[in-house]
């Protein structure tokens, strides 16, 4: 009983290691022909099934991977018999047996780049490429991804059934782009993952464990694209970003579980070796002559490490990788940051005039960090009232409690200093 | 696949182009259609009349209702469609963004409907 119970705990975890490590490559291979990415998904759950059930009593396979290939591709075959889908599409996944039964075990080929560039087409809705590339790529639940992206289950499953019915229907290729598309569609490809660990990246504490999970995931996603695509700067950007971040993330929070700004950060709680490690695929980045966005917002973190190890004030480095950030990524977001950037320059007037064509903005109506920043900016030139104002929207409109707390302090702090009761 | 790529153009701007505009924006559609029929990927293409020209008819109580003026009301309309053969989607988008109604107008790319998951017809 308990080496029944044991052979079944081993059967577990090592197809759930498998599905961790081979669920995109798997589904890639599956659906690549039919672009049928639902019935992939079938097949390869009914795979995952009969691993559990078979694994425990035979023992695991030598190569699991190829285990859960055959058993998926047959089922996909039965599926797609069972549904007379005519024969053309089991025509295909009998061509990808033979093709993969010709090679030898434990060499699937990996064909998730494809897979990737098919999850973020630009023909499909742009909200839902992330969510479909965490679920396609990565195999996370619809309800895991709807609780980090604070939508209902329902409404997520019902956009990703949609999304890849109209990869299917509307006949989205599985295929890396050629040369001169290559850039744009990578762009979005790593805009998708670095969504993906934003969304986690907004729960410093993990409270909600599934959304700390996305920030792990993300950085596989990054992880596995400079595996794929060694020769492209910006995947090297994008990963070197995550990782600057990364090594942070335990910092931005004290003992009590309050919010630590970056520059009340202690340098020596980050994570060095992950430092190291962004800093020489920046360098192997910039090797490339080739600036992209996420090389920017790499060598800006990059930038602020350096500060607050070194004390060594480089706002003026800072402030021209903004102006060059914003070059080829003008956002309102991007002036904001530049805009505190030029504050610790030039003062806080220069960077309060820098926002002035920003002040109505509806991009800004409700982004929490423009109105932290007004809100120090206003107090630190004085205009007290003002700034008291904008601390009320930044604590309204911030998620986090932490945040909150910090913002509700220095407002606290503020009317205080200056004698004011409140304006309102 | 077979995807149908229509154009959708506003009217006026053709009715307001002097002889010689005319001439050179059939001349880009003639362009087109020849490097359609080069590349082996045209099946059908069509120009339309315009607007003031059209039709709707449905079906009220079992009779048919007709109407003057086409079904939508919106400044862009149909002008004319062309009807491919490619491999996929980027295939069909390239095509379109190549055709001149995605300069003058806006191109909109649907696959035609096949029976679910039925082999493409072998031509």
């Amino acid at each position: 009983m308990a080496a029944a119970v044991n052979a079944d705990g081993a059967a577990r975890s090592i197809a759930e290691a498998v599905a961790r490590r081979s669920y995109g490559k798997l589904v890639a291979l599956l659906a690549m022909r039919t672009r049928d990415v639902a019935a992939a998904e079938d097949a390869l759950a009914d795979a995952f099934a009969a691993a559990l059930a078979d694994w425990p009593e035979r023992g695991c396979p030598a190569n699991p991977e190829a285990w859960l290939m055959t058993v998926a591709r047959r089922r996909a075959i039965d599926g797609a018999r069972h549904r007379r889908v005519g024969d053309e599409v089991t025509n295909q996944l009998t061509i990808l047996a033979d093709e993969i039964d010709e090679r030898e075990a434990g060499a699937l080929p990996d064909r998730r780049l494809a897979l990737l560039f098919a999850c973020t087409h630009p023909a499909l809705e742009a909200a839902i490429r992330t969510p479909l590339m965490l679920q396609v790529v990565l195999g996370l639940e619809a309800k895991t991804i709807a609780s980090a992206f604070l939508m209902s289950p329902a409404a997520m499953s019902k956009r990703l059934v949609r999304a890849k019915n109209k990869i299917r229907a509307a006949g989205i290729p599985f295929s890396v782009p050629e040369r001169e598309e290559l850039p744009d569609r990578l762009a979005a490809v790593l805009e998708a993952v670095y969504a993906a660990y934003a969304e986690g990246w907004t729960d410093p504490l993990g409270r909600d464990t599934e959304r700390r999970d996305l920030t792990g995931e993300a950085l596989f996603l990054a992880h596995l694209l400079v595996e794929l695509l060694p020769e492209e700067p910006e995947t090297l950007g994008l990963l070197a970003l995550m990782l600057y971040a990364q090594a942070r993330c335990d910092s931005r929070r004290d003992a009590a579980g309050d919010y630590v700004p970056l520059s009340a950060q202690d340098p020596a709680t980050w994570n060095a070796p992950m430092i190291d490690a962004a800093d020489s695929l920046l360098r192997r980045a910039s090797a490339f002559n080739a600036i992209g966005r996420f090389q920017l917002e790499a060598a800006l973190q990059s930038a602020h490490v350096h500060r607050c190890r070194t004390h060594r004030s480089n706002w003026d480095e800072i402030v021209q990788l903004y102006d060059a950030l914003f070059a080829i990524a003008a956002s309102p977001v991007v002036a904001v940051n530049r805009a505190l950037a030029l504050a610790e320059r030039d003062g806080p007037q220069a960077a309060l005039d820098a926002l002035e064509p920003y002040a109505d903005d509806p991009r800004l109506a409700d982004y929490q960090p423009y109105w932290a920043a007004r809100a120090d900016l206003l107090a630190r030139v004085g205009a007290t009232a003002e700034a008291l104002g904008a601390y009320d929207l930044a604590i309204g409109l911030e998620r986090d409690p932490s945040v909150r707390r910090f913002l509700q302090r220095k407002r606290i702090e503020l009317s205080s200093a200056r004698g004011w009761i409140g304006t309102s | 696949m077979q995807y149908l790529l229509m154009i959708y153009s506003e009217e006026n701007g053709w009715n307001q182009m002097s002889a010689s505009e005319r001439q050179q924006g059939v001349a880009a559609y003639q362009a087109y259609t020849e490097s359609l029929k080069k590349a082996d990927v045209l099946v059908g293409a069509n120009r339309l009349q315009q607007t003031n020209t059209a039709t709707t008819v449905r079906l009220v109580d079992g009779k048919p209702q007709v109407l003057d003026g086409p079904f939508s009301d919106s400044k862009e309309q149909l002008a004319g469609y062309y009807l491919i053969d490619v491999p996929n989607l980027d295939a069909a988008i390239a095509w379109a963004s190549r055709c001149p109604g995605a300069a003058h107008g806006l191109m909109e790319v649907r696959p035609v409907w096949t029976a679910p998951y039925e082999a493409p017809s072998v031509a």
